[in-house]
């Protein structure tokens, strides 16, 4: 029988979601390539993004559209934020994932969908 | 069919369907975002009846000893009272009594007309004639014997032309009129893993509710290890620490910390120097912005899981 589960419930939904955000967000933290914008005064609200982030990436209910992204990181943009540290981000949520022992091919179709905005988020 | 009591009128919800679905189909206006549980936007807290596990596993256990829970991700399974997330309450209360800790730092007393329902580790704000307003820290723990339980402690710095602070330190008189409103904050301690390492650190009067919390949980028997960490750029701020150094001397499980800033370096590489891997520990940080927000992301960085972290960063006290 044909899996007719979406890919937020393969990976386990807003559960999945609480499991990945610390190792992801700690990881973003950490990189010296992309800290310096994630490193909000406020960490509780940081994290609520990123689990807003990771719940879209997932496949999740998208809380935001292309233009909530655009402006959203206009101001990031506007400090330098490029393609590296787009990259870089992505290549951070792999790991994350990795490390949480999910599937290749789950990874690939996560990356995919974060891939999706990269123009919305660069602002192009 | 269950139902919702929610601003005083009843909203039936269908089987399957969330409170936020059954809020907003007839009508409320409720904030909401993502309704996945992931933003928080929409969280409102409940006053009567069980919210299912799932309304609430995302949130910090201090959250969810209030009762907050998500409404988008809650399918009630019995009836539920909710409110509106930060309802607050206004009293009066009396000035009893004023005692300096430090240059800086005076303790003040205070009883309140009613018993406040707080937490040691929340705030209230203070008010003095219906206008200047400022934002104190429970540093004690409810005492029953004392004025029936309606007796609090503060700690207030001066600050260089602070109204409310000059005034506690050169005016007040004991019998003086304040109004209290609140309690407000998600910075206390929750009973339930007595075994969990605790670190408490803070600088200048973060050590208010870092003393009450601290307090709170040996009361609550709390087992595990306690570390308190408390800077101040002198020797002179450093205050409490004859009762603090009692309290490690009659407990075994409690080590106090001092530090002085201009001498020993930023209060984060102490800690950190002392305890580099904080994975499993639960922690509260406390004190001016610059502080909390460095000591929150180095604990966090050390391994701490975010919703183990409790932070209350003073804006204008």
């Amino acid at each position: 029988m044909e899996s007719t589960h979406s890919l937020y419930e393969q990976l386990g939904g807003e559960a999945a979601v609480n499991a990945a955000v610390d190792l992801f967000y700690r990881k973003v933290l950490a990189d010296d390539r992309v800290s310096r914008f994630f490193d909000d005064a406020d960490m509780d609200r940081q994290i609520a993004r990123q689990k807003g982030f990771l719940t879209m990436a997932f496949g999740g209910p998208a809380a935001y559209t292309g233009k909530d992204l655009r402006t959203g990181h206009a101001r990031l943009v506007a400090l330098g934020l490029n393609d590296s540290h787009f990259d870089a981000v992505v290549e951070l949520l792999g790991q994350s994932l990795t490390e949480l022992s999910v599937p290749t091919p789950l990874i690939a179709q996560v990356a995919a969908i974060a891939e999706s905005t990269r123009a919305q988020v660069l602002n192009r | 069919m269950t139902a919702i009591r929610y601003q005083e009128r009843l909203y039936p919800v269908a089987p399957g369907e969330s409170v936020l679905d059954a809020l907003l189909a007839a009508g409320v206006e409720a904030a909401h975002s993502c309704k996945a549980g992931s933003y928080g936007v929409c969280m409102m807290r409940v006053t009567s009846g069980m919210v299912p596990e799932r309304a609430s596993a995302g949130l910090k256990d201090s959250w969810r000893q209030q009762g907050y829970f998500l409404p988008c991700v809650c399918v009630p399974d019995s009836d539920l009272t909710i409110a509106r997330a930060g309802g607050d309450a206004a009293y009066g209360a009396s000035i009893d009594a004023v005692e300096r800790l430090s240059p800086d730092v005076v303790r003040v007393r205070l009883v309140c007309d009613t018993v406040l329902e707080s937490r040691p580790g929340q705030y209230v704000s203070l008010g003095r004639e219906g206008k200047l307003a400022r934002s104190y820290s429970i540093a004690s723990i409810s005492d029953a014997s004392i004025s029936e339980g309606r007796e609090f402690e503060i700690h207030v710095r001066r600050v260089a032309g602070g109204q409310m602070s000059g005034w506690l330190h050169d005016g007040v008189q004991p019998g003086d009129r304040v109004e209290i409103t609140g309690p407000y904050g998600d910075c206390f301690y929750v009973p339930g893993r007595p075994e969990q390492p605790l670190l408490l650190a803070g600088t200048g009067t973060g050590l208010a509710p870092l003393y009450g919390i601290l307090r709170d949980a040996l009361r609550q028997g709390h087992a595990g290890p306690i570390h308190l960490f408390h800077g101040a750029k002198t020797e002179d701020g450093l205050y409490l620490v004859n009762e603090l150094r009692h309290i490690a001397r009659t407990h075994s499980n409690f080590e106090y910390l001092p530090v002085v800033l201009d001498q020993d370096g930023p209060i984060e590489n102490v800690l950190l120097g002392r305890l580099p891997r904080l994975s499993g520990w639960r922690a509260f940080v406390c004190g001016g912005p610059a502080a909390v927000q460095v000591l929150r992301k180095k604990i966090f960085l050390a391994g701490a899981a975010s919703r183990d972290i409790y932070a209350d960063a003073f804006l204008r006290r």
